[in-house]
This record gives C-alpha cells, sequence and structure tokens, in this order.
C-alpha cells in the first residue's frame, strides 16, 4: 500500500502538469506571488511557463519512475524510507527551482538540490568513496552557488527588481550594462559547476557511487540539467553577445569531447553513462552558447531527449547489476536472454542515444548538426566538434546498451537471473516515449518544445520537427557519424587498454586545494593563536589600535581643541589620583598592589561621572570595579609569587604597545570632543523620553527600548561569554573530582 | 580566609542586597538604576556570602544554578521582544499597560525585558566567581 501512497504524489504532480500542456502552448502562463520580504521587494513566486513545464513533467515523470524501481532495487536496504523522503525533497526542490519566478526564490531551491544531492549521493554513508563524492559534489556545486547568488544579486540590483518576468524583460538594458560581464560570469559560475562542465566536470562521474536510481534520477534528468536551465532561462537577457557565445561555445564544445573520449575508455556502465552525461551537458551547453532559433529548438529537444534515454540506460545498467551483480562490461554479455525486458529498453534507449532511426535521438541529432551547420561563427570547426563527440556517443551507447546484451556472458562464474517488473518497465517506459515522439515528431514539438524554446529564445519560434527531413547535408554527416561510431566500438579494447594509467583531471586540483586548505588554516592559527595568552592581547590591541589610528589619520577633519583646560580643583585631583594609580600599577611588582591600583583607576573615571551627571554609569561602574577585583583576588591567590621573567627588551615591546594604545585612545576621545554634537540626537532622546519611552531614565529608556536590540545582541554576548568562561574552568574542576 | 565581621555582617546585609537591587530595576526606568546594575548588585551580594561562607554554601544560598540564571535572563529579553509580534507589531516594540500597576507604576515589556537583562548580568557574574571559588 505504501509504494502506491508515494506514488501518488509524483504521478498526481505529473498529471496536474500534464493538464497544463494545453494552456500553456496557447500562452498563458500561470503565476503565484506570496510575498516573503516586502521591504526587499522579495517574493515567493513561481510561474509555469514553457520551460518550466518541460522541466516539470520530466521532474514529476522520471521522479515516479524512479520511486517505483527504487522500491524494488533498495528493497532490502535498511534505510528505503528515507531514501523516498531524501528523493521526494528533491523533488520538490527541482520543481521549486524550475518554477521560480523571483531570483531569491530560485536561488533558495537551487541551493535545496545541492543539499538533497548531497544526501542522495552520499545515501550509503557507511562507504568511505560514498561520503568523498557526496563532499565532492557538495563542495563543486556550493562554490558555484554562492558564485551564483553573487550574480543573482548584482543582476537584481541590476534591473531594480528580483521579479523574473521584470528581469526576463530588461535583456537591453542588462546586455549594455557595464556590469554585464560580472553577471554573466558568476552566473555561468554556477551554471557550469551545476552542470559538471570543463574544468568542474568530475564531480558527475565522482558521483556515480550513489545509489544506481540516484544517479538516473539527479545525475542525467534532472539536477545537472539545472545549469542547462539557468543559461536557458537567462539566454533572452544574458545571451546574443560574443563573450557568451565565446564562452558557451568553447567551454560547451570542450566538455563535449572530453566526456566522449572518456566514456568509451571506462568499462564499468555506470561510469560509461555518466561521462556521456557530461557531454550530452556539453552539447546543450555548446547549442545555448550558439542561441540561434535553431540552436535553441534542437537545445530543447536534446535536453527531453537525452532525458528520456538516459535515465533509462541508468536504470537498465541498475538492472543488469542487480540481475547480474556485475556492472564491468568486459565480464557481461548475452543478458538479452535471461532479462529480455531490460534488454529492450536498453536497446532502444541505446538507439536513441546513439541517433538511429525513427527514434527521438535522431530528430535531435540532425537539428544539431543543422544547427551548427549555420552557426554564427566558424560552422565548420563546431560541426567537426559535433560531429567527433557524436560519433564517441555512438560508441559508447554500443559499449552500454548492446555489449551486455548481445553475444556471450564472458565470466562464466556470473550466474544472471530475470529482474521483477519493478526494476524492468521504469527503464522501459522513458525507451518507449523515445520511440514515441520519434514517431509523433510534430505534436510534440507544437504543444512542448514549442512553449520551451518561445521562452529561451525570447520569442515565438516555430518549431516544425520532422523525422525525415530528405537528403540533405545532415543526413550525410548522421550516416558518417554511425559510421565512424561503429568504427570506434570495434576499436574499443585498444581505448580501454590505456584506460591503465589513470592521467591528469582537474580533479586532482581539486584534491590540491582541498589538502592545501587546512594546512594553510593550520599555519595561519599556529602563528596567530599560539596559545600564549599575551600575543593575543598583543595582536588583538594592536590590530584594533592600527586600524583606528589609520582612519584617525586619514580623516583629519576641523582643529583639536581642549574642552576644558580651566577645570575645577576636584577635577584635576581626580585626574591625578587616576594617573597616580595606572603608575602604580606599572610600576609595582606585587600582583595585589596592581589589582588594586587598577581599582583605583576605575573609582577614579567613575568619580569622573559622577562629576559630569551621569550616575547610571558611575553606579555601574562601581559595582563592575569591586566585582572584578573580588575575581581578580580569587584567582591570584592561586598564582605562584611573582617574579620577572621577561627580557627587558619584550618590556620595551610591552611598553611601546601600551604606549601606541593609551596615546590613540587619547587621540580618539581629543578628536572625538572637538567635534560639535549633534544635538538633534540626544534632544530628540531627551523629547521622547518620557511620552514615547514612558520614563524619565534616558540613559535606561534607550537601553530597554529605543535600542534594546543592541541590548538583547550585548546581552546574548555576555550569555555566549559566560558559556566560554564555564566550559574553560569546568573540565580543570572536573578532573579534580576523579582524582 | 574566614572572617567573623564579613560571615555575621553578610546574613544581615544579603537580603538588605537583594532588596536594593530588586529596587534598582523597578526604578531605573525613571531614576539611576536598571537591569544591569541591579544585576551586579546581587553578583556583589552573593560574592560576598560566598567570600564568607564558602562555594557550596554560596551555590545553597542562591538555589538555582548560575547558568540557568542566564538562560532564563535570555529567554525573558527574547520573550519581551517577541510578544509585540503577537499583536501584529515589529520585534521588540514596546507595549504598556494602561492601567498604572501599583508599586511599579505603568508596566510594560521594557521592564520584562530589564528583568531579562537583571537575571542573565546576575547569572554570568555569579557563573564566574562560583567556578572560580570552586577549588577551595
Amino acid at each position: 500500500m505504501l509504494p502506491a501512497l508515494l506514488l501518488s504524489i509524483p504521478l498526481g504532480l505529473f498529471a496536474w502538469f500534464a493538464l497544463q500542456i494545453g494552456p500553456v502552448a496557447t500562452g498563458q502562463l500561470l503565476q503565484v506571488s506570496v510575498p516573503w520580504l516586502p521591504s526587499l521587494g522579495v517574493a515567493l513566486s513561481f510561474r509555469l511557463d514553457g520551460l518550466g513545464l518541460l522541466f516539470a513533467l520530466l521532474i514529476t515523470g522520471i521522479g515516479a519512475l524512479v520511486l517505483l524501481y527504487a522500491s524494488s532495487y533498495l528493497h532490502d536496504h535498511p534505510h528505503l524510507k528515507r531514501f523516498n523522503g531524501f528523493i521526494l525533497a528533491f523533488m520538490a526542490a527541482m520543481l521549486g527551482t524550475v518554477l521560480a519566478g523571483d531570483l531569491i526564490t530560485l536561488f533558495i531551491f537551487w541551493e535545496l538540490t545541492g543539499l538533497c544531492s548531497f544526501l542522495l549521493i552520499g545515501f550509503d554513508y557507511q562507504q568511505e568513496a560514498s561520503r568523498r563524492a557526496a563532499f565532492q559534489a557538495l563542495l563543486v556545486t556550493g562554490a558555484g552557488g554562492l558564485a551564483l547568488l553573487a550574480g543573482i544579486i548584482l543582476l537584481g540590483q541590476s534591473v531594480g527588481s528580483s521579479d523574473l518576468t521584470t528581469i526576463l524583460n530588461s535583456g537591453d538594458l542588462l546586455r549594455s550594462h557595464s556590469l554585464y560581464l560580472p553577471i554573466l560570469i558568476l552566473m555561468l559560475a554556477g551554471a557550469f559547476t551545476k552542470s559538471a562542465q570543463f574544468p568542474f566536470h568530475f564531480w558527475l562521474p565522482g558521483a556515480m557511487a550513489a545509489p544506481t536510481p540516484v544517479s538516473a534520477y539527479l545525475h542525467s534528468a534532472t539536477m545537472v540539467k539545472l545549469g542547462i536551465f539557468l543559461m536557458a532561462r537567462f539566454s533572452p537577457v544574458l545571451g546574443g553577445t560574443d563573450s557568451w557565445l565565446i564562452c558557451l561555445t568553447s567551454v560547451g564544445g570542450l566538455t563535449l569531447l572530453l566526456g566522449a573520449a572518456k566514456a568509451i575508455q571506462r568499462t564499468d556502465l555506470k561510469q560509461i553513462l555518466a561521462w556521456t552525461t557530461v557531454s550530452a551537458l556539453g552539447m546543450l551547453t555548446l547549442l545555448l552558447g550558439l542561441g540561434t532559433p535553431l540552436a535553441t529548438t534542437a537545445a530543447m529537444l536534446l535536453l527531453a531527449v537525452h532525458a528520456l534515454y538516459k535515465s533509462s540506460l541508468f536504470l537498465t545498467a541498475g538492472a543488469v547489476d542487480h540481475g547480474s551483480g556485475t556492472r564491468d562490461i568486459r565480464r557481461l554479455g548475452g543478458l538479452g536472454r535471461t532479462m529480455p525486458q531490460v534488454a529492450l529498453a536498453a536497446g532502444l534507449a541505446a538507439l536513441s542515444m546513439a541517433g538511429m532511426l525513427p527514434l527521438a535521438g535522431f530528430i535531435a541529432k540532425e537539428l544539431f548538426y543543422e544547427a551548427t551547420l549555420h552557426a554564427p561563427y566558424s560552422p565548420w570547426l563546431i560541426t567537426a566538434v559535433a560531429f567527433l563527440g557524436n560519433s564517441l556517443t555512438v560508441a559508447a551507447a554500443l559499449l552500454a546498451g548492446y555489449l551486455p546484451f548481445y553475444g556471450t556472458l564472458k565470466d562464466t562464474e556470473l550466474h544472471p537471473h530475470q529482474v521483477d517488473l519493478r526494476l524492468w518497465l521504469p527503464p522501459l517506459l522513458p525507451a518507449l516515449l523515445g520511440l514515441l515522439i520519434g514517431f509523433f515528431p510534430a505534436a510534440f514539438g507544437r504543444l512542448l518544445l514549442a512553449p520551451a524554446v518561445a521562452q529561451v529564445a525570447g520569442k515565438p519560434v516555430p518549431v516544425e520537427l520532422a523525422l525525415w527531413h530528405g537528403f540533405n547535408p545532415m543526413l550525410l554527416i548522421s550516416v558518417v557519424t554511425l559510421g565512424a561510431g561503429l568504427a570506434l566500438f570495434s576499436l574499443r579494447n585498444h581505448f580501454q587498454m590505456q584506460r591503465q594509467s589513470p592521467g591528469w583531471d582537474t580533479e586532482q586540483l581539486y584534491d590540491l586545494l582541498l589538502a592545501g586548505l587546512p594546512r594553510f588554516a593550520d599555519m595561519i592559527t599556529s602563528y596567530l593563536q599560539n596559545g600564549r595568552l599575551r600575543y593575543y592581547l598583543m595582536i588583538v590591541t594592536g590590530t584594533a589600535v592600527a586600524l583606528m589610528a589609520a582612519t584617525l589619520f586619514t580623516s583629519s577633519t576641523g582643529t583639536l581643541q581642549l574642552p576644558r583646560p580651566d577645570g575645577s580643583l576636584h577635577e584635576w585631583l581626580t585626574a591625578v589620583i587616576i594617573l597616580a594609580g595606572a603608575l602604580m600599577a606599572t610600576l609595582t611588582d606585587s600582583r595585589l598592589a596592581a589589582v588594586a591600583a587598577l581599582g583605583v583607576v576605575g573609582y577614579g573615571v567613575a568619580l569622573i561621572y559622577i562629576l559630569f551627571g551621569a550616575p547610571d554609569l558611575a553606579m555601574t561602574q562601581f559595582c563592575i570595579e569591586t566585582l572584578s577585583i573580588i575575581l581578580f583576588v580569587l584567582v591570584l591567590h592561586k598564582l605562584p609569587r611573582f617574579t620577572l621573567l621577561s627580557s627587558t627588551r619584550s618590556r620595551l615591546r610591552d611598553m611601546v604597545i601600551a604606549l601606541g594604545v593609551g596615546s590613540v585612545m587619547t587621540m580618539l576621545v581629543w578628536r572625538a570632543v572637538s567635534q560639535p554634537l549633534i544635538p538633534s540626537l540626544s534632544t530628540w532622546f531627551m523629547e521622547q523620553s518620557l511620552p514615547a519611552g514612558h520614563g524619565r531614565n534616558v540613559v535606561n529608556v534607550i537601553l530597554v527600548d529605543f535600542r534594546a536590540l543592541d541590548t538583547l545582541g550585548e546581552i546574548t554576548v555576555l550569555a555566549v561569554a559566560a558559556l566560554g568562561v564555564y566550559a574553560m574552568l569546568k573540565p580543570r574542576s572536573g578532573k579534580e573530582g576523579t582524582d | 580566609m574566614h572572617s567573623l565581621i564579613l560571615a555575621t555582617a553578610i546574613r544581615l546585609l544579603l537580603p538588605l542586597m537583594l532588596l536594593f537591587s530588586l529596587f534598582l530595576l523597578l526604578r531605573g526606568h525613571n531614576e539611576p538604576g536598571g537591569g544591569f546594575v541591579g544585576g551586579l548588585v546581587v553578583a556583589a551580594a552573593f560574592a560576598l556570602y560566598t567570600l564568607a561562607h564558602g562555594e557550596k554554601e554560596g551555590r545553597r544560598m542562591l538555589r538555582v544554578a548560575p547558568l540557568q540564571l542566564v538562560a532564563s535572563g535570555l529567554l525573558i529579553a527574547l520573550t519581551s521582544g517577541l510578544l509585540p509580534l503577537l499583536a501584529g507589531l515589529p520585534f521588540l516594540t514596546a507595549l504598556w499597560s494602561a492601567v498604572p500597576a501599583p508599586v511599579i507604576g505603568h508596566a510594560g515589556t521594557p521592564l520584562l525585558f530589564d528583568l531579562g537583562v537583571y537575571l542573565l548580568v546576575a547569572g554570568m557574574s555569579l557563573l564566574i566567581i562560583f567556578t572560580l571559588m570552586e577549588e577551595n
């Protein structure tokens, strides 16, 4: 019963989104907005347009399949329920991101997907590899998320609104804005990390440590497409410039070749699929970079088609693993006889991946070539890159979808068995859908693709898909691609031989950085916090005084004047007492005498408060002085006798620091009293104290009412400090108790 | 460090000082005083008592653990800030009773806030004092 209830959530959502296909195709925009931080103009707002709908259908549809699949795949896993919870949370975060109608909403959900993916990749948390992969994915996408946050803030400030509809109408403003380039770079950093573009691609193959349903969901159809979504979403306002074109096409092209080349060197099914996903994401980035209506159409089609065939292939890889016990293609073969439905799903998906007639992948590949041939710059170079990448993809498709299922089993120690319905139906459905789209491309193009393309292009684009375009250059390249792919496939043993040495990748840079950071922090910490309190005191006071002195000397305004050169006798006497106390404290060689002298200084200051009409301050000062002397006395009698251990040199250094602190503070006070007071503020407090604060004691009214937030902050600091003192002193007495 | 004079005097002084601290707290809104200094007076009273009678006796006299004073003080101050939220007003807005109460005059959330400061300051000072005196 529980699985049915569980499935009803994504299925219900899927049905609801499916019902919106018609209205959205006619150009309707569904919007919901709840004020969130009205003072900042931030709203929790959502909009359903063509782009969001295409993603929402993929997210809920494949999500339902993955939940069904996992109920069998993980049926003996102790944390299956936790898994279901994570997947649903992730689904919610994904939907929130693709349906967001506000920049802040988008960012919050974007980060939530990253957090959920951390939990999902690290699902088998007992394994070192899982933890490492989860951490890696979190760090890489999290760093990109920070860049994205900065980009989003800049973007919102440049436009003056965080509302997506407003922003999408501000393309001309943004492209000519002086902050355009920083915004673009920051947003792309977010997109490239999430969508595993070079040089951040390494986390995606690493994330294969996750259970297979997670890979099928996150790493084929949904999360890794979020970077693509971000680029697509903002291409109407950020796209169309030279920097966009060059950045996206070069990074996309590089990722495409790198991913495809690495894919055919792998022997683990999931690794092959992960690297081809990297390559497909490169294709999508490349197409979005080109930005022509044709390229945009190709990108949206490829996105949908890839989500279908790749999730199907991942799920079959899991089924193969489940049914035979390995994912190593060197040991597998002939599984078509023991698990025919899985073989059918894998075959259909692989054909779509390879771009064979009559599957949806064929249409996508034709469009891809058409877009590269009509690229705005160096079409032949880009077409050559596309050709190379596609040929390698064909070979990889054969490795993943053909090799394990045909021929004979290579490792006779394996005993493959049939898998149950919940393992073969989920991969079969998206594979069949790929076939269905191949048969009815026009309807798919009109209902789902055209509204999405219109959003990405920023204007309506006629989308006419057909399976057969006649004999044209694209078909020729497609055929040659298939041939080249077959040739590469037949040379597979050669490539896989090369795989012995790990080779260099940007992942090593990540490792270096990850190892270097703690070492750097360690160095800094051991230098600044070496455990000797007097150095802490020196560093803290020295830094504060240096900063203050710098500000004092760079911002000198007005003349310094002694406020009261003609003080009365008792004022002068108090000053002399304070000075005598301070001198005594530095000269005495008895700790108790030093403390008493400091007390004299404190009481003298309190006396000054009384003389100048601040009884509150004076009272508090008297209490504080008394208590601190009590505290000192409590501590001092535990210390050994005072002896002079420091050298003359260090005493001189201490004197210089002390004099520096004293003179800078004197200058500061002097400067402060030389400035005319701002009368409006104190007059305002005086006047408002009784009527607004119901009190005649202005100081107290300020403390507990006008500036109560400051006081709340201060007492919180006090409470934390109390905890700190308690924690620092407690273990010592605790240890004594056990002695 | 046993002193007969201090030990005898503090028995009489302790209630007086506590009363005085309450007086400071309550009149603080109109005359010199307030929660902070009131809390310090509480701490001073118990510190003297502890000096005369020892740490265990001081703790027994206080009845509650100082850490609880700190926590409840912070909680009370925070509550006084949260109360206006219920009335739809911004955090920490002062709310006042319409009718003046006996002794304390107009009662309002600032007084509650000051009570929080009072407890927290007393608790924090006593936490340090008790911990330092513990070893003897």
